[in-house]
């Protein structure tokens, strides 16, 4: 037990963070997510000035999503309906009638110095969305999801990194004001124990792809069209309360957002231990060290002076609109993967194994373009998994495509190739050689199956083997395979290795149905 | 009266007939205007930018398409001067603020874009209270106007410069703005003509806000067909604006034709009336309600009880708007930037800009709303103004159940001195008492002329509130009593304004 | 008094509204008055009564997914207090976090 200091800061150099699985045994652990998501709509929240990305700075504003003087906001049909969407893929109780509100604060990046968003009026509420960790069911609730505008993007001049701390001054794009963002914020998620870390990962993971599945949003967590805020606070074992929590920023990858909560269970329990308090407080997450840092202390919590946005008038979805969103909605993750286990025949644990590669999606892409189950499966588990890992890349990110795979399997399947030869198809797909097809015409791959070709080559074989020779003529067949080796050294690899053994066990004397 | 005087002394809708006719080009027209500005606007500063060689343009434009037998639209030729709130891609848009002097808006207001399809000739830019927060023009960072029926006196506000222009015969037209009353206050202090349409009526879209849920443009004129025709031009919904209104716009213009009050119901308001109120503009108001019942309206009393409380509610409402509105004035996009040359950062370049751009007025009021909309104080004051807003629309909504049209006068007083309230905010603000449960309730209300205060000699106007959608029926009561007024009187009202005349001989006596 | 001088100066920093200790003296009076009169609507019963933020019972105003011909860059820079690399150059900005 760590002695107790007699002030109590997390300020104080002296705190030292408590390992994680010590952590987790004195303490439980209650998390959140904050994420927020840019909308794929062709054009702004507010305004019809293009979405786009990488652009000429100020090259796609207008008057309102500059803020000009006399400039007023007019709603994104689509941007409210892919919002829908998702609530309604969050299983939500879309509002009925809700209002946008003004978020008021001064801040270079936001040109009315007022952000329209959603305050206490919010378009969806109330749902919840299955995670599964380590054979474990989590119900994370969702608490809101809520449609807003995004600000402007600076680029700050004169310091050390780049960043805004010692800048002399900043440049500001505004190109990016007024995207459409979605934030979904869940209920606090207790009951977590040692895989809080794993289960914050999960629920970004399942929701970014459930967000890829209704195909409102890139999802990209390293371009910024994902981001998360992490809320993390601990409480000693049996506790009746819930500790103060502390909101975690600059989460910019799935991994970050496993570490920041591991960080900070770790650091607050030093706190703790040390005899302090947490401070509730906003912290930014440093990828470089995998902990968090303080940001600038608030005295108060800041005042936004909320209001109903009075430039813009309530909006009440019709319940036949609703019905019609929702009847159209795709199929979700969570049901396809129900849907591919059964139809694959898989077990929970080769399912869990597939999800845990990162390989559901190619696997099934690869069956859709003819492979079949098992051989996708056994082409991305085995030979694609360890050239994915040697690149130190995902394996969706491996320059071979899905229909490639099948294309390379139906070869095998036809006896066009072999899996030796196969092999050698990938290597040259994955050198940028190109299609199976084309590597297979220019490398003069292709399996040997001629009977002519191959005696010649068998009865080399049978020469140089006489005593193997003698074994199968006598009955034992298994010996046939080291003289079929021989035969595939001898064509490299080219032989159709069916038939050379059919023809070493004819010459050897013993036919088929032996 | 010289030649250049029979040109400018006409209605708007006698000039657009005399363009259309060929009597008159649009160009002589306009010139004609210019040239009076150019002598009397030294006296009465309506103006802050005179554009005239595009006001020049515009007009050769008009004789061109007339000239080619084209179709001109309904106020071809006609000039006409635009309150500076309005933005135009051609000349500045100040607002009568320090903190957007010389600002040049790279998009036209939708209102402009109406006017310039609809033919009128914009002669420049007016002046007005600093974003439309006042009832003078004295808020004005650039002086006040002077009303021409007295130069000493102000012509009331916010829309005080284009009210001026239109009674010093500058223009025939002119578009204002009405928040609490920053339309029909100046006009009754004028001696014109000015209507506050249903909100949502003409669009916001490049009217720089004030007040979102209050601000509504209209038209300020010398009589109430050529209101009814600016009106006419002006209005119908915007998709660019979410508060507009998508519905036809009533048919003013025939209202205004049509001065039947026959049968009429005709609903005095009690509350707006008694203490505060000068005796010339309750004697004339009381004389107007008399002549209406002659003319065939059936006059009840109506008692609206909350809109005792529509002035501290307003007080409470705009300024909590505004103080989230004129947060974009930070010096980082556009406009004035102060004390950018040192080490200051962002937060205080802010600061000290807006503390330098912005006068007195809107500070007070930037500070009231941020006040109001504070947490732990929003649901006694802003919360509070909203539903006490609900109680005087319902209070509208009971009376209307009475009476067609409610009647009142337009400001306690006529037009007081230049400097006499500047230093009382509060006595400033009670000269929106009339006006406000209007703009509250969103529903259609004008001002008439009716009559002079025996006391001062100075025009007192004459109120009529009709509801949301039906400003047509307060078209044709103002016509009633125009009509009936002009012909009692024998000659327009305004050719009693003594104040540019003064000057003159003033000038002449020296 | 309904506000006091330091809540002024407080209202003043929270609106970026750099005021001099005259004008923060002279404001405080004039708020004091005007907080005062418009308190009056505090005298209204109003339990129960909902809040009106418009006037018009209008919903549902949107527009199409439809891209708008943009500002020229030109345009939108021309008027700004100072620029740099196709940007608008603000005065540094503090940390929020």
């Amino acid at each position: 037990m760590s002695e107790k200091a007699s002030r109590g800061s997390s300020a104080s150099a002296a705190i030292r963070p408590v390992p994680f699985d010590e952590a987790v045994g004195r303490y439980e652990p209650v998390i959140g997510l904050e994420t927020h998501v840019e909308l794929g709509t062709a054009t702004k929240m507010f305004c019809g000035s293009p979405a786009v990305f990488g652009a000429e700075p100020n090259s796609a504003v207008c008057p309102v999503c500059l803020g000009l003087p006399g400039s007023l906001p007019v709603i994104n049909k689509s941007a409210i309906e892919y919002t829908i969407k998702i609530g309604l893929a969050l299983n939500c109780s879309i509002a009925s009638w809700c209002r946008f509100a003004r978020k008021n604060y001064f801040y270079p990046d936001m040109p009315k110095n007022f952000q329209i968003s959603q305050y206490d009026e919010p378009l969806c509420t109330d749902g919840w969305l299955a995670v599964e960790v380590a054979g474990q069911e989590f119900t994370v609730g969702i608490e809101r999801v809520h449609l807003e505008e995004d600000t402007g993007k600076s680029l700050h001049v004169g310091g050390a990194t780049g960043r805004i701390h010692g800048a002399d001054y900043s440049l500001v794009d505004y190109n990016r004001a007024g995207i459409p963002l979605v934030e979904v914020v869940t209920k606090p998620i207790p009951g977590t124990g040692v895989l809080a870390p794993a289960v914050a990962r999960a629920y970004v993971t399942e929701l970014r792809d459930l967000l890829r599945a209704l195909d409102v949003s890139d999802v990209r967590m390293e371009q910024g069209s994902l981001r998360c805020d992490v809320n993390t606070s601990i409480a000693a074992a049996g506790s009746a309360r819930w500790g103060t929590r502390t909101e975690t920023k600059n989460v910019n990858s799935l991994r970050s957002v496993e570490r920041a909560v591991r960080s900070e269970i770790e650091r607050q329990a030093g706190v703790l231990d040390a005899g302090g308090r947490v401070v509730q407080e906003t912290r930014h997450f440093h990828e470089d060290t995998g902990t968090t840092t303080a940001g600038r202390s608030k005295e108060e919590a800041q005042d936004y002076r909320y209001f109903p946005e009075p430039d813009l008038v309530p909006v009440a979805p019709a319940p036949e609109w609703v019905a019609q969103i929702k009847a159209a909605l795709p199929e979700l993750p969570a049901a396809r993967r129900v849907r591919l286990q059964a139809q694959w025949g898989l077990s929970d644990l080769d399912m869990a194994a597939l999800r845990n590669a990162g390989a559901l999606d190619v696997v099934a892409e690869t069956v859709a373009a003819g492979a079949s189950p098992e051989q996708a499966r056994n082409w991305w588990l085995e030979d694609l998994s360890r050239r994915a890992n040697n690149r130190g890349v995902e394996l969706a990110e491996l320059p071979i495509s899905p229909a490639q795979v099948a294309r390379i399997s139906d070869l095998v399947n036809t006896g066009a190739l072999n899996n030796k030869l196969a092999r050698q198809v990938v290597d040259g797909v994955l050198a940028g050689e190109g299609t199976p097809d084309e590597i297979v015409a220019a490398r003069r791959l292709a399996v040997v199956t001629d009977t002519s070709v191959l005696s010649a080559a068998v009865d080399e074989a049978i020469a140089a083997n006489p005593d193997i020779a003698a074994k199968i003529a006598a009955g034992k067949t298994a010996a046939a395979g080291a003289l079929v080796g021989a035969v595939m050294k001898a064509t490299a690899g080219q032989a159709d290795a069916a038939r050379v053994r059919e023809l070493i066990l004819q010459r050897c004397g013993t036919g088929l149905g032996e | 009266m010289t030649a250049s005087n029979e040109l400018t002394a006409m209605t708007a809708a006698q000039m657009a007939r005399a363009v259309a006719d060929g009597d008159v080009s649009a160009v002589e027209l306009t010139t004609a205007h210019l040239d009076l500005i150019a002598r009397t606007d030294v006296h009465v500063h309506a103006f802050l930018h005179v554009a005239a060689d595009s006001a020049l343009r515009a007009a050769r434009e008009v004789d061109d398409q007339r000239a080619a037998g084209q179709r001109l639209g309904p106020l071809a030729g006609v000039p006409l001067a635009l309150k500076d709130v309005f933005t135009t891609s051609d000349m500045p848009t100040t607002c009568g603020s320090k903190i957007l002097a010389g600002w040049q808006p790279p998009y036209d207001a939708t209102v402009t874009k109406r006017l310039r399809a609809a033919g009128a000739v914009i002669l420049g830019k007016t002046n007005m209270d600093e974003f439309a927060m006042g009832s003078s023009t004295e808020n004005s960072a650039f002086g006040p106007s002077h009303n021409p029926w007295d130069l000493s006196l102000v012509p009331g506000g916010s829309s005080g410069g284009s009210a001026a222009a239109v009674a010093a015969y500058q223009a025939p037209l002119g578009i204002g703005t009405d928040t609490g009353g920053s339309i029909r206050q100046p006009a009754a202090v004028c001696g014109l003509v000015g209507v506050k349409p249903t909100y949502g009526g003409s669009s916001r879209y490049g009217l720089v806000a004030f007040a979102s849920s209050l601000d509504t443009p209209g038209p300020l004129a010398r009589t109430v067909l050529d209101a009814a025709l600016l009106h006419e031009a002006m209005s119908g919904h915007d998709p660019c604006d979410s508060t507009s209104l998508d519905a036809q716009v009533p048919p003013v213009v025939a209202a205004a034709r049509n001065a039947d009050v026959a049968g009429l119901r005709v609903g005095v308001v009690a509350e707006l009336s008694g203490e505060g109120y000068a005796s010339g503009v309750l004697s004339r108001f009381n004389e107007t309600v008399e002549l209406l019942e002659t003319l065939g309206a059936k006059i009840t009393e109506i008692s609206c009880p909350h809109f005792t409380y529509a002035l501290p509610a307003y007080y409470l409402i705009a300024p909590s708007e505004c103080s989230s509105n004129l947060a974009r004035f930070d010096a980082m996009r556009y406009g004035l930037r102060v004390g950018d040359e040192g080490d200051a950062n962002a937060e205080e370049v802010m600061s000290l800009t807006r503390a330098a751009g912005f006068g007195a007025e809107v500070k007070r009021r930037i500070m009231l709303g941020t006040y109001a909309l504070s947490s732990g104080y929003y649901d006694a004051y802003y919360g509070k103004a909203q539903q006490v807003r609900t109680l005087i629309i319902r209070d509208f909504a009971a009376a209307f159940e009475q009476v067609d049209v409610l009647v009142s006068p337009t400001t306690p007083t006529t037009a007081f001195a230049i400097g006499e309230r500047v230093d009382d905010p509060m006595a400033m603000y009670l000269a929106d008492l009339c006006t406000i449960p209007s703009d509250l309730a969103g529903n259609a209300a004008l001002s008439v002329p009716c009559g002079l205060a025996p006391e001062d000699g100075l025009p007192v106007g004459f109120q009529v509130m009709a509801p949301v959608l039906a400003d047509d029926r307060m078209y044709r009561v103002g016509a009633a009593v125009e009509a009936a007024l002009d012909q009692r009187r024998g000659h327009p009202l305004l050719t009693e304004a003594r104040g540019l005349a003064n000057a003159a001989d003033a000038e002449a006596g020296r | 008094m309904s506000i006091t001088r330091d809540e002024v100066a407080h209202l003043a920093q929270l609106s970026r509204l750099a005021l001099t200790e005259d004008e923060l003296d002279h404001f405080s009076g004039q708020l004091d008055v005007i907080i005062a009169a418009v308190a009056r609507v505090q005298e209204v019963a109003a339990a129960g009564i909902p809040p009106t933020t418009h006037a018009a019972e209008l919903v549902n105003v949107f527009r199409d997914d439809v891209v708008v011909q943009p500002l020229p860059a030109q345009a939108v820079l021309a008027e700004a207090p100072a620029a740099e690399l196709d940007r608008f150059r603000v005065p540094r900005i503090l940390a929020e976090d």
